[in-house]
């Protein structure tokens, strides 16, 4: 079984009297472990699928499930829990509160999740001490660096050990070397077994992962996996039935680059 | 999120926005002191107003007066017997309820001469040396008489602070207290020896008043000596002031001395001018005098010619007057600090639309709406307790003030009961102007909130 099934799900807007298919029947499923990175320009709809898959927001149609657990029937607290135990969140603008201390900052899921002060701190220091942050520990984000703050916040996403991390745009708000590190680090995590989803619209950035799905339109338009492939790096045509992708997006994705 | 993680939380942000915050408590702060100064004005009134009660005798005390009679019992006029000894006796015997009795017999038209000059006091009665207990009467100086003074029916007086004044001359004028004991003075005609002297009775007010003056002294008045007319009379001085003009003579004394020439025979009239009862307990009013009528009206053959008089009415005015005062300053303080509630909700909306973002990386990893609501409504009621704390404090400056500005006013009384109710109400304050700021908070959309710039 997959760690996420998203089957047949759709998101629809009300603008007015127009109706936006923001996601329009996405099939989709990520197994536990994996390394994906999930591609398409902005308005494509890979943001929605990202809120979707992160139980921040409920499809119109179609079923979820993560880890098991049906995401449609839950109650908003059983999505704040299953947020706070089950998925960890990178964001680009890092999203550290400007009041709290990096330590203060990792340990706020876990303060939700209603630990022990002192399980807290521990916790805390051990994943401050796998980004390499554990001796930033007492600073506040705005005495960091971009990158420093990326970590801390890969931290916190971590912190709780969740099932599977979402990662929107981590590198937009950094230099390149700074991002490369970054993208770096999810790789090491991605080894050590993380199951990790990159949200990018930079083809670059998601080359580095093995399974890529681009977004168009709200419809998966290509699904790019390397793993499947081998080394022919076969493109797979999209799991939506009669959608052939657009030559365009092929280049797009510059696997040759790789 | 544990409770204490909350109020942590709520204390954090107080402390990020010190000035804010101390702005917002403001509020709070004047409407705790100013309802916990109010109340305590209108306990100072209570105390000034029940001490005046007090000073006549308290709720206690019932008076047994002569009375017309009722006019089913007109024909029977001639053979009324009117209130005498044969009534206290038989109250002492009979009547279980009844704590003490004091017969009292009033010299009409009373003058009281010394020399030159002449003093005619309130009340000048014979009496029973108990009078000094039911009355509230303290003698400062000398002795009360006795039981023997009143067995031999001797010539001796007990005169207040204002019989002295008119014929000794007051403290005020000679600059030094003269205590006339030993002196002579003569009663309608009769020599008297002052034996004692009661203490000089004022309310608190007026005896502050006469401190203050005593310590910054009048300034000389300019031009000839005159007088400077009638300023009007202090509210509850009268009292103060028919209490001081008090004469105890024994009551054989009064009987032999001043009632033997009343009638056509050489038997003096033994008709008491009233009856004081104290009865065991204000709660047991209406059953002693019950039991006292009972009483009476064996004495007095079943003719109803005497009358209770109690201190009840003056007790409801008292009752009455409290209430509304409290109710009407109450109000307006109550008012002040539901102000300065909606000043705390102001502020907790513009807080959380400051912190929508922090919100939105709250609920995105993992804060339930539950525990959002609790963070917004702990910090507006942590900001409330604090104001309400610091306007405790605040409250004892206020009357300190009102006491400086006005030193005239009853002495106001901070009571604890009046503390706890500000302090309950300025958290009830916090709570409810949290609701709708916590309400907000806890319903906005992560992803509508992350996106917030």
């Amino acid at each position: 079984m997959a760690l996420v099934e998203l089957r047949g799900v759709s998101k629809i807007y009300q603008v007015g009297d127009e109706e936006i298919r923001a996601l329009d029947n996405i099939n989709l499923d990520i197994e536990s472990g994996e390394f994906i990175s999930i591609i398409g320009p902005s308005g494509s709809g890979k943001s929605t699928l990202m809120h979707i898959l992160g139980c921040l927001d409920a499809p119109s149609h179609g079923t979820v499930k993560l880890d098991g657990i049906m995401i449609q029937g839950a109650s908003q607290t059983q999505l704040a829990a299953i947020r706070n135990q089950k998925i960890g969140f990178v964001f680009q603008f890092f999203n550290l509160l400007a009041k709290l201390n990096v330590l203060q900052n990792v340990e706020l899921p876990m303060i939700y999740a209603g630990l022990s002060g002192k399980e807290r701190r521990e916790r805390a220091m051990e994943a401050l001490r796998l980004v390499g942050m554990d001796n930033r520990a007492k600073h506040r984000p705005m005495q960091l660096s971009g990158g420093q703050q990326q970590r801390a916040a890969i931290a916190r996403a971590l912190v709780n050990q969740p099932r599977i991390v979402f990662a929107d745009e981590p590198t937009g708000n950094l230099d390149s070397h700074t991002g490369e590190n970054i993208l770096n680090l999810f790789h090491e995590l991605s080894r050590k077994g993380h199951t990790i989803v990159l949200v990018t619209h930079d083809p670059e950035i998601a080359a580095i992962t093995p399974r890529r799905i681009e977004i168009r339109d709200g419809k998966i338009a290509t699904t790019v996996d390397v793993t499947l492939a081998g080394l022919d790096r076969q493109v797979h045509r999209s799991l939506v039935v009669g959608q052939s992708p657009p030559p365009s997006s092929l280049s797009d994705l510059s696997i040759s680059k790789e | 999120m544990n409770f204490a993680a909350a109020i942590s939380l709520g204390l954090k942000e107080i402390l990020a926005h010190k000035f804010r915050s101390l702005l917002t408590m403001l509020g709070i702060i004047l409407g705790v002191s100013s309802l916990v100064g109010m109340s305590a004005i209108v306990k100072g009134m209570e105390n000034g107003m029940r001490e005046a009660l007090i000073e006549v005798g308290g709720l206690e005390r019932v008076q047994v007066e002569p009375q017309e009679l009722p006019a089913h019992q007109r024909h029977l006029d001639t053979q009324k017997v009117g209130i005498t000894m044969t009534d206290v006796m038989a109250l002492k015997k009979s009547a279980s309820l009844v704590k003490m009795i004091v017969p009292e017999m009033r010299l009409s038209r009373p003058t009281l001469s010394r020399s030159n000059k002449v003093f005619n006091p309130f009340l000048v009665a014979g009496t029973w040396p108990n009078a000094l207990e039911l009355n509230q009467h303290v003698v400062a100086h000398g002795r009360m008489f006795n039981e023997i003074d009143d067995e031999m029916a001797r010539n001796v007086c007990v005169i207040g602070t204002a019989t002295r004044d008119e014929l000794f001359g007051s403290p005020e004028d000679t600059g030094r207290e003269i205590i006339p004991i030993g002196e002579q003075v003569n009663i309608n005609g009769q020599l008297f020896t002052i034996i004692g002297m009661f203490k000089h009775y004022e309310s608190e007010q007026q005896r502050k008043l006469r401190e203050l003056e005593k310590k910054q002294p009048k300034e000389p008045q300019s031009g000839p000596s005159r007088s400077r007319g009638w300023g009007g009379r202090q509210r509850g001085g009268f009292i103060f002031w028919l209490k001081n003009s008090t004469v105890y003579i024994p009551l054989n004394t009064m009987w032999m001395k001043f009632r033997a020439s009343a009638g056509t025979n050489n038997i003096p009239d033994p008709r008491l001018s009233s009856l004081s009862i104290k009865v065991a307990s204000v709660g047991a009013l209406e059953n002693a005098l019950q039991q006292s009528r009972n009483v009476l009206m064996q004495t007095h053959l079943g003719i109803e010619d005497f009358a209770f008089r109690t201190q009840e009415n003056w007790s409801e005015n008292i009752t009455l007057a409290i209430r509304n005062a409290r109710l009407s300053g109450g109000i307006i303080a109550i008012i002040s600090l539901i102000v300065g509630g909606i000043g705390i909700m102001n502020i907790m909306f513009a807080s959380i639309t400051e912190r929508i973002r922090e919100i939105g990386i709250r609920k995105a990893i993992g804060a339930t709406t539950f525990s959002v609501f609790m963070q917004v409504l702990v910090e507006s009621t942590v900001i409330a307790l604090i104001g309400g704390v610091a306007g405790l404090g605040a409250s004892y400056g206020l009357v300190a003030l009102l006491g400086a500005v006005s030193p005239s006013d009853n002495a106001p009384v901070i009571t604890l009961a009046a503390m706890l109710v500000a302090f309950s109400f300025s958290a009830v304050v916090g709570v409810v102007a949290g609701l709708l700021p916590a309400l907000k908070a806890s319903r906005l959309d992560p992803i509508q909130a992350l996106r917030y710039e």
